[in-house]
């Protein structure tokens, strides 16, 4: 049997004060598995975004393990972390985080700029994802021109463009409306049919019923861990809404 | 993550902040053409010491007449001909490490050509005095023995007086007169242009020195004194040995009593024009460095952008480190951004300083010498200036955290 594609064991996260330390993370253990599309859910404070920032590789924890497609992450050094985020991990913020003054396409290619693809390949790609998430005659448009799901969507292909393994979603649709964040959650469910693994973190419930597993947190514990027969479908309740709307 | 992605991604975001960046650029524009310019000045200066310089003959001494002390009063310099053209002959003849001693006698007057005149110093001169004064004949020829010893009433115009009487005609051959005396040109000088002093050592004649004494000054008695002796010394001599060898010669020929004072006064004049030249160099350096320091000002405001560019872009430097950039990927994207600012700065800065050098030599009319090591000093002077400047704030954006810098607000 194969390792599942995440493998957290007694993840502990803790930050250094002047004076006090704060346990964010309590010693969490986790298995996510290839192709799992997971929500992690919980109050503000409750450790699910320090999770997120450790699956992600942008911060190291205090203690435990966290493998990644069989890698031991949580030893990894600065430097192997960046090239492990660049490779392996695709990211998805709350304000999209695009860069200003900079088209589509480039903002796609972004990711690619760090790992070694030749220009004219780099190009070829970025069109490709951006093709998938339906923006290819926005491609030259500059994040400014463009309304917060194509934004989002952008953001997506962004992810996309390097192949990953997983995709970390933060809170993706808290800047989006409600029909536009079942577009979203549509194309999420797409790519995970696909077979992407998605993890990602809301606190609106709405859209956690849109995941196949729902994890809660609290106190930095794993406080529920329930997986969903029959997850909502995305594009089913974005028809119900043209249909009430009409 | 390859150069030129890098430099593209440095340009755009210069272009984002144009009027920021503009001025930012000001700083090394106005520090590079200052460099080249006061070099460039500084240069100029010098270049004309060492026109001078050869123009005036290295190895040079200048004998002169000395002062007398008549009943304890004592008089100035030349105030009695103590200098003989006897003298001359006897330092050329006795002193091995002499190449040539010229005696000179220094005239003035009318020069009239046809019917057009000119004021001018006439020098009575041997043939050595070519030699001794790096005087060059531009045509016709110089003088010969015969001339001397004869007497002939011939002369050699300086480049200022063949102009002002003939134009642009060919004086040689041609008959003047010199003081109501007629002479006949044979030759011209090549220009040498102006003396230390700024004299302009062109505006002069030359004649034999015995034509001088007995044709126009009239002159007969057996002492024949002269203004000056110039005196060439041989490459390699030693300069100083030669110098104590003239003295104790004229010493022992004017019968000077030891601890009594010298009755001439000997000149190394190379010795002033290699200090100088001295003094100049050391001048270009103080422009230079003064205006490296506009250079260092505008360094500083590079590292003031750099640091507001890096405070601005935070979350884009934390969403480039979550898409995967390195530390060293931030770090050579903004060292390569305050590198472009300095480089396009001093690439500006150089058409600026010469388009300024060129103004003050045409406006001023200082003479201005453009060196292409100061340009290439300036460039790498403005892209050391970048690195340095741009290190600590690119240094400070990569050190960042990809959580606190993809939060910040």
């Amino acid at each position: 049997m194969t390792d599942p594609l995440i493998v957290v064991r007694d993840l502990a996260k803790e930050y250094r004060m002047e004076s006090y330390t704060v346990a964010a993370l309590r010693g969490v253990s986790l298995d996510i598995a290839a192709g799992e599309f997971v929500a992690v859910m919980g109050p503000s404070g409750s450790g699910k975004s320090t999770l997120m920032n450790l699956l992600g590789c942008l911060d190291t924890p205090t203690g435990g393990e966290y493998r990644l497609a069989g890698e031991k992450v949580s030893e990894l050094s600065g430097d192997a972390l960046a090239a492990t985020r660049n490779r392996r991990i695709g990211f998805v913020f709350q304000n999209f985080n695009l860069l200003a003054r900079t088209s589509a396409i480039e903002n796609v290619e972004l990711p690619l700029l760090y790992s070694p693809c030749p220009a004219e390949a780099r190009r070829q790609r970025a069109t490709a994802r951006l093709a998938e998430v339906g923006l290819a005659e926005r491609a030259h448009h500059q994040p400014s021109q463009l309304s917060g799901g194509q934004q989002q969507r952008v953001a997506i292909a962004r992810a996309l463009v390097n192949d990953p393994v997983l995709i970390l979603a933060d809170e993706p649709t808290g800047a989006l409306d409600t029909r536009t964040s079942f577009e979203l959650m549509g194309l999420l469910q797409q790519l995970n049919r696909g077979g992407m693994t998605v993890v990602l973190v809301t606190h609106e419930h709405d859209i956690a019923t849109f995941a196949s597993r729902i994890i809660g947190f609290r106190d930095g514990h794993m406080v529920a861990d329930q997986r969903v027969a029959q997850p909502a479908d995305a594009q089913a309740m974005l028809r119900e809404l043209d249909r009430a709307a009409a | 993550m390859n150069w030129v992605a890098s430099i593209r991604i440095a340009l755009r975001a210069l272009r984002v902040n144009k009027l920021r960046s503009t001025l930012t650029m000001l700083g090394i524009i106005i520090g590079v053409a200052a460099v080249i310019t006061m070099i460039a000045i500084g240069a100029g200066a010098q270049a004309r010491v060492e026109e001078q310089i050869r123009s005036l003959g290295t190895n040079l001494m200048i004998l002169l007449p000395g002062s007398v002390t008549a009943g304890g009063v004592r008089m100035g310099l030349g105030s009695r001909n103590t200098l003989s053209e006897y003298d001359a002959y006897a330092v050329q003849r006795e002193i091995s490490g002499v190449q040539a001693a010229a005696p000179a006698l220094r005239s003035a007057g009318q020069v009239v050509f046809a019917n057009s005149n000119w004021s001018t110093a006439f020098f009575g001169v041997t043939p050595e005095y070519f030699d001794a004064r790096n005087w060059v004949v531009a045509s016709g020829r110089g003088f010969e023995l015969p001339d001397l010893s004869g007497s002939a009433k011939v002369a050699l115009l300086g480049e200022t007086v063949a102009r002002n009487l003939f134009g642009d005609a060919d004086p040689v051959g041609q008959s003047i007169r010199l003081r109501n005396v007629p002479f006949t040109v044979i030759g011209t000088l090549a220009r040498k242009g102006q003396s230390l002093m700024g004299q302009d050592q062109d505006d002069v004649v030359l004649i034999p020195i015995s034509t001088l004494r007995s044709r126009v000054q009239r002159s007969h008695g057996k002492l024949r004194p002269v203004g000056s002796i110039s005196i060439k010394v041989r490459d390699g001599e030693d300069m100083k040995e030669v110098e104590e060898q003239i003295k104790s010669l004229l010493r022992q020929r004017h019968r000077i009593q030891p601890g009594q004072e010298d009755d001439f006064n000997l000149r190394n004049l190379s010795e002033v024009l290699a200090a100088r030249e001295e003094s100049s160099r050391i001048m270009t350096l103080l422009l230079a460095a003064v205006a490296s320091v506009s250079l260092l000002v505008g360094g500083i405001g590079i590292m003031n952008i750099m640091l507001v560019s890096v405070t601005e872009r935070t979350r884009e430097i934390g969403l480039r480190m979550a898409v995967g950039a390195r530390a060293r990927d931030i770090l050579s994207q903004f060292l390569v951004e305050a590198v472009t600012l300095a480089l396009i700065g001093g690439l500006l800065g150089i058409a600026l300083g010469l388009g300024g050098s060129y103004l003050i030599a045409h406006l001023a009319g200082w003479r201005v010498e453009l060196r292409p090591d100061s340009v290439l000093l300036a460039v790498g002077f403005a892209a050391a200036v970048g690195v340095f400047f741009g290190f600590y704030p690119a240094r400070k954006a990569s050190r960042l955290l990809p959580i606190e810098a993809l939060r910040y607000e």
